[in-house]
Parts: structure tokens; sequence; C-alpha cells
């Protein structure tokens, strides 16, 4: 038995997912949310199979919502936007269903995600990076609480084993990504990664100090240090015009 | 303002060689006469420098005023006098320095005739070199406000489709009706009429009209109705009207996308019920319109394009009145209020 969960606000907009899934004898639909928070919560408790999954939702978006979910499941996207079929691949989705959408192809979505078993999406890959984070922020979770930092919260970001350590404004996060995720997805919002472990926020950037032989300190205004290593000064000297 | 001639650097350099060389060729052809050098050396410079100050007069005249095609005499007219002039000019300057010798003050005044012609010819090259360059000038302005007024005009264009077909509200209104057929279709079926109704108006309604508040809440309760079916309970809308600015004017839909806007961030910022509410009244012969819905003031600094929709609003109002105070936007703790004063001029 497929254990399935659909994560969308409009009621309606579930209820016709629930009504194509009511003679389909192989999946059990074990839960149903009407925001990200509450998908969070049913993925972690249900560890469901297949996500029927809205992108545009209140606070959080679907993008960002999978983004906070350990195992992500198979996700089926449904949703009227099709501006973002492309990104919802990259994520690899195991299809795209854009509203009003058939029965037909409702049920050709779930062919494709039994075809495509039991080689089950592992994480949401890394290529999700090459496009700019949605809205200017980034999603991560405080113990159980999910915060939402904007971009220009964050002083710099630091690599921590298969973490990546968010120093922000409001206090330090982990998020299990690479750094070369963020240091693509950050690139366009003054963001550098100026040394292997260190991506920083240059708009906080007071001093460049030489440290080393071939290399440099930087001094933030939050009063934090951060190595740059010879790669990273000659990015930073790029960036800042220098 | 066009430029003037000599704004141009490599053009500056230009006149400066020119007239050096016009310079040497009075020095030597008063030479080639038989004057001694020093005399031959004054007379050439003071002549050209005035001759110089007096193309620039008439150059930077041109760049204020320019003849059309049937009044180039003109440019004759002013040749001849400018010419005269500097004629006369030089003549006096040459006599002042030169009264104490004997000989030469006579060939000045001799050679009037000589020096006339060529101060003629220099200066009404100048005057066509002139008439060129402004028209070349003012040509290519002309073209890039005709491509800039094109640009404008598609540009607006652009946003008049998309906000007529709002695909995504579109899209998403279909999908809920897809889901009322099996559960509910006497809903479904309503839900079709007031989509239609409201597509139907929405094309029906021509930008430049003016519409009575009336007529335009009747429309957006339409909008309403529909995203009150999609949304079920969490959006709630309050609509307050003194019965006096029922009668008042205002653009065709344009309260529709701050309507628009306002369920927007009220339903994705936040969780839980929304309550959207519209004021009108009227104040001092305006309508005053004020829409405010919740939001989160932590998510939404960070968000883009918040402005987007009001933008466009703000700049519909400033064609239309001409002022740019009408629209204005307040932030209250948690919630978003947007002012539209709409003047009862039209």
């Amino acid at each position: 038995m497929i254990k399935a969960i659909i994560i969308d606000d409009e009621p309606l907009a579930r209820s016709i997912v629930k009504e194509y899934l009511q003679f389909n004898t192989d999946i059990e639909l074990v839960a149903e949310c009407s925001d990200g928070f509450e998908g969070v919560k049913a993925i972690q408790q249900y560890q469901p199979d297949l996500v029927f999954l809205d992108i545009q939702m209140p606070k959080i978006n679907g993008f960002e919502m999978l983004e906070l979910v350990e195992n992500t499941p198979s996700v089926i996207f449904t949703t009227a936007f099709d501006e973002f079929a492309i990104k919802a691949f990259e994520t690899n989705a195991i299809d795209y269903l854009l509203k009003p959408f058939t029965k037909e192809r409702f049920e050709k979505a779930i062919q494709k995600y039994q075809q495509q078993q039991p080689q089950k999406i592992a994480e949401v890959v890394d290529s999700a990076a090459q496009s700019p984070l949605q809205n200017n922020r980034v999603v991560v979770k405080d113990g159980s609480k999910i915060k939402i930092i904007p971009v220009n919260k964050i002083h710099y970001l630091e690599a921590a084993d298969d973490y990546v350590k968010f120093i922000t404004a409001d206090g330090t996060f982990l998020k299990k990504r690479t750094m070369n995720f963020f240091e693509q997805s950050l690139s366009s919002y003054h963001f550098v990664r100026v040394h292997r472990s260190y991506i920083v926020n240059t708009q906080l950037i007071t001093r460049i100090d030489a440290y080393e032989k071939d290399s440099h300190l930087l001094l933030l205004s939050t009063g934090a240090k951060i190595p740059v290593s010879k790669a990273g000064y000659a990015k930073l000297k790029e960036v800042l015009g220098i | 303002m066009a430029n003037s001639i000599l704004s141009d650097k490599k053009l500056r350099i230009f006149f400066l060689s020119w007239w050096l060389v016009c310079m040497i060729l009075q020095f030597i052809i008063l030479s080639q006469f038989n004057i001694d050098i020093k005399h031959a050396a004054i007379d050439s410079i003071v002549s050209i420098v005035l001759l110089a100050a007096t193309c620039f007069f008439v150059s930077n005249n041109m760049r204020f005023y320019m003849p059309r095609r049937e009044k180039y005499w003109y440019l004759l007219v002013i040749s001849l006098t400018l010419s005269f002039f500097w004629m006369i000019a030089q003549q006096g300057v040459l006599w002042m320095i030169f009264k104490s010798s004997d000989v030469y003050p006579e060939i000045i005044s001799d050679s009037w005739s000589v020096r006339f012609g060529a101060g003629f010819l220099l200066i009404s090259f100048m005057t066509m070199f002139s008439l060129l360059w402004y028209s070349q000038q003012e040509q290519s302005e002309m073209e890039n406000r005709k491509t800039e007024t094109e640009r404008l005009s598609k540009e607006a264009e652009l946003l008049k489709l998309r906000q007529q077909l709002q695909p995504h509200f579109l899209f998403n209104s279909l999908n809920s009706i897809s889901a009322l057929t099996s559960s509910d279709p006497e809903k479904a079926r309503n839900m079709i009429h007031q989509l239609s109704d409201f597509l139907r108006g929405t094309l029906k309604k021509d930008e430049h009209q003016m519409n009575t508040l009336e007529e335009e809440l009747q429309h957006l309760q339409l909008y309403l109705e529909i995203e009150k079916v999609r949304f079920g309970y969490r959006l709630q809308t309050e609509i307050n009207c003194s019965d006096d600015s029922l009668k008042y004017k205002l653009p065709a839909l344009l309260l529709q996308p701050v309507v628009e806007n306002a369920i927007k961030f009220g339903l994705y910022d936040t969780i839980g019920e929304v309550l959207i509410k519209l004021d009108a009244s009227i104040q001092q012969n305006n309508l005053k319109v004020t829409v405010q819905n919740p939001f989160d003031p932590e998510i939404s600094q960070s968000q883009k394009g918040t402005g987007f929709g009001l933008s466009s609003i703000q700049r519909r109002l400033f064609l239309l009145f001409a002022r740019k105070d009408l629209l204005k936007i307040k932030k209250e703790d948690d919630h978003f209020i947007t002012i539209i004063l709409i003047p009862q001029t039209i």
C-alpha cells in the first residue's frame, strides 16, 4: 500500500485529488494539510511514500517545505503556475500536474510514480541551486519551529560537516545542504564564497586585512572575523570592484 | 536642449586647429604684401580671434533658435550683418593699436572689401555647419522620443493583457469548479456564472472609463465571491461605504488590483483566517477608499515585488490626474493599509 499526503491550501483543490484517489486501491490517503507547516509535521509523522504538493501556499511555499523535511518522499506537484515547472523537475518531482487536470492525466502521474519505484528520490538535488532563492529568503528549522530568514539578515555561512551553519541576526541555524548549493543560489544577493568553508554577506564587510602569506582576514560590522583564501580574495576583489 | 557644437572634445580640437590655420594663412598673405612681421602677426591674431568669437556667437545662437526652411534667408542676413560688425570691430581695434604708426592703418582701411569677403565666407560656413549640426541633433532626439513612446505603449498594452487574463486566478478558479461539479453541481454552476460575469466585465471595461463606486463594487463582489469559494473559511471580507460615496466616480478596474494584492499578501503571508476590509468615504469632495489586509512584517520585508501591483496603480493615477500623492500605504502592526484618493474632476 502506498501512503500518500495532500498538501494544498485550497480545500476544493484537495477534494479533487481526494476524489481521484477514491477508487484507487493501491493508494491510501493518510493526511491532508492546508499549509507547509502542517506538511512538514505530517511528513515526519506518517513518513508517506508520495506527496501531492501545491506550490503557492501561506508563509512557506512547496519548495521551501521540501527543503525542511529529512527524507523527502516522492512528489507530484499540483499547481496552476507553470512558471515553476522547470524548478519542480530539478527537485526531482515525479510529475507536475497543471490545474485543472483531468482524471486521466492524474492517473498517468500515478503510473509514472509506480514505474519509478522503488528508485525513490533520496534528496532534493543540488541542481535546484541554478535558480535563485524563492522570495529572497531562506527557510530553516529551529528545533520544532520553522523560521523564515530574509537574505539580508544573514551575516555569513560556515561549513559544518554535512550541514551548513547560518549565522544571522536572529541566531545560528543549521541546514542540511552543501556549500556549493548556497554559493550558487546566494550569488545574486551580494554573497561571496571567500573560503572553502565560508560564504559571506559582502554588504557587512568593514575591513579586509592582510593576514598570513596569501591569505586575508575579513572584519564584518557584526564583529565577526572570517578567513579569506587566495582564490576567495580574487573573487572578492572582482565583486567589490577593487 | 541640444548639445552645443563645442560639447564634443574632438570638435573643440578641430575648431581650434581650424582657426590656427586661418591665422597662419592670413599672416602669410599679409607677409606676401611686404607688411612687416610684427604688424602682420598682430593683425592676424586680432582678426581671427574676433572672427572666432563671432562664429561662436552665431553658432551658440542657433542652438536656441533654428529657422525653419522657409526662413533660411534669415541666415544670410545674419551672416552679412555679423561680417559687417566683425569688420568694423576689427578695424577699430587695429586702428587703436596702430594709430601711432604712419602707413599701416591706411592699408587696413583700404583692404576692407577683402576682409569683409573672407569674414563673410567663414561666418556663413559656420552658420551652415551649425544648421546641419543642430538639425541632426533634433532629428536624433525626435527618434529617441519616438522609440521611448513606442516602448511605453507596448508595456502598457502588455500590462493590460496580463491584468485582464490573470491566468493564476483563472486556472485556480476552474480547478475549484472542476472539484465542485461532482460534490455540489449547483454551486459549480453558480461559480461558472460568477466567473463568466466577472471575465465579461473585465474585458468590456475600458481603462479610461469612469464608473461609479457602486458599479465598481458590484464587479469586485463577483471577484470576492469566487475567491471565497476557492479559499473557503479562510477568506472573510467586509465592505463599508457611506451612502453618498456610492455615487462618486473612479477609474474602471482601479480597485481590482488593490484588492487582489491585499488578498494575495493576506492569504500567503499569514496562516488562519484573513479579513480584508474595504472602506469608502468622502473627504473634501474626493472619494477616499482604504483597503486593509493582515500581513506578516517579518516575511514581507524580504518579499520582492510587493509593490508591483501598487506601482502600476500609482502610475495610472498619475496619468489620469497628474498627481503623485493619491496613493498611500501604511503599515500598522500586522496590518497593511492602502489608501487611495480619487479627485472628482472629470
